[in-house]
C-alpha cells in the first residue's frame, strides 16, 4: 500500500490565470495589437454598439471581433456584415472566458493583420469580471432599462472596467433611471471610470466612445 | 455556470501539483473560500463530483471547503469590521471609504496524494 502523503500547495486558483493574462498583455504590446474586453448583461447592446463603433471606426484602424457565446453565431454574423474579420467563440456552457480561452480565440482569429482586437465576453455581470482575459482595457455597457442600482448589485465589474457605457438613453423617460445616481454609485466603485451615455440605436453619443478608444488603441500601439 | 469553471481550474492546478510530486491518485482536495468570493460551495462541490469523475487520477477525490471570513477596513478610522454584517459603510464611524481586507480568495490549501 503506497504512503498518504500531504502536499501543501497554497496557491490562489486565480493567481494561474493571472499570469497567463499578464503575459498575453505582454504578447500583445509586442505584435502592436490592442484587446478590448467589452461586458455587460444579456441584451444591454453590446453587439448594437459594436456595429456602430465599427461603422465609424474600420477606416481608421484594422478591426477583428471576437464573439463568445454559450452557443450560435448569429452575432459574429452580425459582426462579420459590418466588414470586419470575426469569429465566434463557444465556451460550452461556461459562463465567462479566461486568458487560455481568449488566447485561443486570439490565435484563431489571427492577430498580425489586427490592430484593435475586441472581444465580446459572454453576456453576464458576475463571472466576466472575476477572470482577467488579457485585455488592455475593460468596458462595460449598462442600459436604461436595467436600473441605475446594478453598481450596487455587481460592484466588482464596475470596478475593473475601465469605461462604463450607458445605453438605450432614447428610452430613459419611460423608466425610473437616475443618471444621477448611476454616476454617484459607480464612482463609489471606480473613481476614474470614463462614463459615457449612448443610444446605439441611433449612434447618439458614440462619437465620443469612438475617440475615446482611438485613442487608447494608437498609445498602446505606439 | 461559474462554478464549473473554477472546478476546471483547481482540477488542471492539482494535476500539476500532482506531477511535480510523482502522485498515482489525489484523494482529496482543500481549498480556501472567502466568504464573499462569489462562489457558492454547495454548487461547486456539486460541479466537482462530476468533474472529477472525468479524470482519472482524481476519481472519487474528495473536496474539503474551509470558508475564510470577509473583513473590511476603514480607511477614515482605520478600524475593521465584518463585511458580510455592515457591507461598505464603516459601523464605527460612518465612512464609505473602506475596502475589503480579506474575504475573496479561493486557494487551493493543501493535497492528499498517494
Amino acid at each position: 500500500m503506497d504512503k498518504v502523503r500531504i502536499i501543501e500547495v497554497k496557491q490562489s486558483v486565480f493567481e494561474n490565470n493571472d499570469k497567463k493574462a499578464d503575459a498575453l498583455r505582454n504578447k500583445l504590446k509586442e505584435e502592436k495589437t490592442f484587446l478590448l474586453n467589452l461586458m455587460s448583461s444579456p441584451g444591454a447592446g453590446k453587439t448594437t454598439t459594436l456595429g456602430q463603433v465599427i461603422d465609424r471606426l474600420k477606416d481608421k484602424t484594422r478591426i477583428g471581433v471576437m464573439e463568445a457565446d454559450i452557443d450560435g453565431d448569429v452575432d459574429a454574423v452580425a459582426i462579420a456584415e459590418k466588414g470586419v474579420k470575426s469569429i465566434q467563440l463557444h465556451t460550452g456552457g461556461m459562463c465567462h472566458l479566461d486568458a487560455a480561452m481568449t488566447e485561443q480565440g486570439l490565435n484563431e482569429l489571427g492577430t498580425a493583420d489586427v490592430d484593435f482586437a475586441i472581444l465580446e465576453n459572454v453576456g453576464n455581470l458576475v463571472c466576466p469580471a472575476e477572470f482577467d482575459t488579457g485585455a488592455v482595457k475593460n468596458i462595460m455597457i449598462l442600459s436604461v432599462p436595467e436600473g441605475h442600482d446594478k453598481p450596487l448589485k455587481y460592484p466588482l465589474i464596475f470596478t475593473v472596467c475601465d469605461a462604463l457605457i450607458i445605453n438605450k438613453m432614447d428610452v430613459i423617460d419611460f423608466f425610473d433611471f437616475d443618471m444621477d445616481k448611476v454616476k454617484e454609485y459607480a464612482y463609489m466603485r471606480n473613481p476614474n471610470l470614463k462614463i459615457f451615455p449612448i443610444c446605439a440605436k441611433t449612434g447618439e453619443g458614440v462619437d465620443a466612445v469612438c475617440d475615446w478608444l482611438l485613442n487608447q488603441v494608437n498609445e498602446w500601439n505606439k | 455556470m461559474h462554478e464549473l469553471g473554477i472546478v476546471f481550474h483547481v482540477i488542471d492546478a492539482v494535476k500539476e501539483v500532482a506531477a511535480e510530486n510523482d502522485a498515482k491518485h489525489v484523494n482529496s482536495v482543500t481549498v480556501e473560500i472567502g466568504e464573499v468570493s462569489l462562489v457558492i460551495p454547495s454548487y461547486f462541490e456539486d460541479c466537482w463530483k462530476w468533474a472529477v469523475s472525468k479524470h482519472e487520477i482524481m476519481t472519487d477525490c474528495q473536496i474539503k471547503i474551509d470558508i475564510l471570513p470577509a473583513v473590511t477596513y476603514c480607511e477614515d478610522c482605520q478600524k475593521t469590521y465584518a463585511t458580510v454584517e455592515f457591507g461598505k459603510k464603516c459601523p464605527h464611524c460612518g465612512s464609505d471609504k473602506t475596502y475589503l481586507l480579506t474575504g475573496n480568495e479561493f486557494n487551493i490549501k493543501e493535497i492528499e496524494v498517494v
